[in-house]
């Protein structure tokens, strides 16, 4: 429900600048991740978007109102937090309730609002039960419930599924995917290092990279035209290849980029670049080839499940040309 | 195996040592409670005679009622004092950051390390002034002063490993730092504030050097400078069964509580609240 406007937002810890001029403009309605490595800023921050840290320098504004000294309670906000940060002492219902009861809040409301959002996440049958009786995924339910309860503009995912194991992440990432659908107005804010979470949850994702935005775009826009070697690498996986020296010079650019994805094995005359075959990977839909071509890192190469090579096996290559992403010395594309 | 019985063995033997040579001085007070005349000074282990005499002639002591009454109550409310401060004190120092946090912490420390007769004569001078001298809130004020710096360390060190996420989770529901500390923090700090508390209400109770310099009427003595007065019938007399019999009668209270909170002092509480 609300627009967010970040102007040349600014974060020293003392002399320590770990957010240095941010500028962004996040949509109404829209799903925003935040990816980058650690260290990036990406936690500081949604915590500078929440308001449990200060903003040290420049604007924050929430529909146009400047929110900077605005205390977290005020903002409209909901946060869930990676390691679930629900009571321990309380029972889901009031874990969920807290947040409407110190408010005073009308009694029968909190209960239909608790009850409701109980039901969408299908916690209603635990609701009076102890955050100790319940496993890792209920947990990261309840605390997304709380969120929910607090009918907020903006939701603010803080790496919710990094301490649930793989099978309950990509249930738990549906079950916020549909969040989103059917909250529509709702602005939600997702913090991850998991670029595949990205990929799948965004409108849009800005890729964050020591303190500074690198790029923001669609997730294909990010994977189709990156606009730095870092985002290209960061983007995608298998990670794209990167190729420097003659590999490049023969291409007009400093770094050749090109994805697993994008290239083919070709017969020996079509053949661009040549090599062996030192290690393959079968995912079943996949099969990923790894090929020494004499560059620095051994090229991947993907192919159909069933289109394996053996290992050792001397193959030709071929990129796609328009696929191919091309950098020049300052590592943007050329 | 016979290594392994033979290890149990001394193992079993040891731990009768230490109980014998730790309990010994509380049981041979007990036996002298039951005894009367010239039995007392007949140094004897095992029960010999059984008297309720000493215990008839304490609790006809108006006075000495008295005494465990005041020792009740100073006990109580520096244990109520000293936990609302240190509760507080302890989220500031745990979780505010402000410049000389750790000088106070340390000064704080300090202050528990003077010795009682070292403050003495200040304490002395601090109670006249506050008009206090013989009445119980001089004896209120000092042990405040004595426990707060333990209470306060403790409470912090259990503050700290607090998971701030809780905390935070409370910022954006929108609670104070009141509230957080009475509806988050303390329910989740009750195992240190009961052991802490426990502590603080032992150390009030079985003071002395305060309770006798602060105190000069029979109606104003806590319990231990009431049972170092207790008098014989004359004066050469040390009526060591009355004194006795006292004795194990203020330890009871003690013992009772100590029996109470320990069923509350649940480890694990904040399980659940966060990963692990």
């Amino acid at each position: 429900m609300a627009r967010i406007e970040l102007k040349n937002v600014r974060k020293s810890y003392g002399a320590v600048e770990v957010i240095k001029g941010i500028d962004l403009d996040i949509r109404k309605g829209e799903f925003m991740v935040f990816v980058g490595p650690s260290g990036c800023g990406k936690s500081t921050l949604l915590r500078l978007i929440s308001g449990l840290e200060e903003i040290t320098d420049g604007d924050l504004l929430f529909d146009n109102e400047r929110v900077n000294n605005v205390v977290p309670s005020k903002r409209g906000i909901a946060m869930v937090f990676q390691s679930y940060a629900l009571y321990p002492h309380m029972k889901v219902y009031d874990n969920m309730a807290f947040g409407m009861q110190l408010s005073k809040s009308n009694p029968k409301e909190i209960e239909a609002r608790v009850r409701k959002a109980a039901e969408m996440l299908q916690i209603d049958h635990l609701l009076d039960r102890l955050p100790k009786q319940l496993s890792g995924g209920q947990r990261q339910r309840v605390a997304i419930g709380r969120a929910i309860v607090r009918d907020p503009r903006v939701f603010l995912f803080d790496e919710p599924l990094s301490n649930l194991d793989a099978a309950l992440r990509v249930d738990t990432r549906l079950e916020i995917a549909r969040l989103n659908h059917d909250m529509e107005d709702v602005t939600m804010i997702y913090v991850t290092h998991d670029q595949v979470e990205a990929m799948t949850l965004a409108d849009r994702i800005c890729v964050l990279r020591d303190g500074k935005v690198e790029q923001v775009g669609t997730p294909a826009e990010l994977y189709e035209s990156p606009n730095s070697v870092f985002v290209a690498g960061f983007i995608g996986s298998p990670k794209m290849n990167f190729l420097k020296g003659s590999f490049a010079a023969a291409f007009d650019c400093t770094t050749l980029g090109i994805r697993p994805e994008h290239i083919s094995v070709v017969d020996e005359a079509r053949g661009i670049w040549r090599g062996k075959v030192i290690h393959g990977e079968n995912l079943g839909s996949d099969y990923f080839l790894f090929v020494e071509i004499g560059a620095e890192a051994p090229l991947v190469v993907r192919r159909d499940g069933k289109e394996g090579l053996p290992v050792g096996a001397e193959i030709a290559l071929a990129p796609e040309i328009p696929n191919l992403h091309r950098f020049g010395p300052d590592d943007r594309p050329v | 195996m016979e290594r392994y019985v033979f290890k149990t063995t001394l193992f079993y033997m040891a731990v009768v040592l230490i109980v014998i040579v730790a309990v010994y001085p509380f049981y041979y007070a007990i036996l002298t409670s039951f005894e009367t005349g010239t039995a007392i000074f007949n140094p004897n282990v095992l029960p010999e005679a059984f008297s309720l005499a000493n215990y008839q002639a304490v609790l006809s002591k108006g006075a000495f009622i008295r005494s465990v009454g005041n020792s009740l109550l100073i006990a109580g409310v520096t244990v109520a004092f000293a936990l609302l401060m240190a509760v507080t004190a302890s989220y500031a120092l745990a979780r505010v950051r402000f410049r000389g946090r750790g000088l106070l912490l340390m000064t704080i420390l300090a202050v528990s390390m003077f010795p009682q007769i070292a403050v003495l004569s200040g304490l002395y001078e601090l109670v006249n002034l506050f008009g206090l001298y013989n009445s119980p809130f001089a004896l209120i004020l000092s042990y405040t002063i004595f426990t707060l710096p333990f209470t306060v360390w403790v409470l912090t060190t259990f503050m700290r490993d607090l998971p701030v996420e809780i905390e935070e989770a409370a910022i954006v529901d929108g609670a104070t730092p009141w509230v957080i500390i009475t509806r988050v923090f303390l329910p989740l700090l009750w195992p240190a504030m009961v052991t802490t508390g426990l502590l603080a209400f032992i150390g009030a109770w079985n003071e002395f050097l305060f309770a006798l310099t602060f105190t000069i009427s029979e109606t104003q003595r806590t319990v231990p400078v009431a049972i170092a007065l207790l008098s014989g019938a004359s004066q050469q007399e040390i009526p060591w069964g009355t004194i006795m019999a006292a004795s194990v009668l203020v330890t009871v209270p003690l013992i009772v509580l100590v029996l109470i909170f320990q069923r509350k002092i649940v480890a694990g509480l904040t399980a659940g609240g966060v990963k692990g």
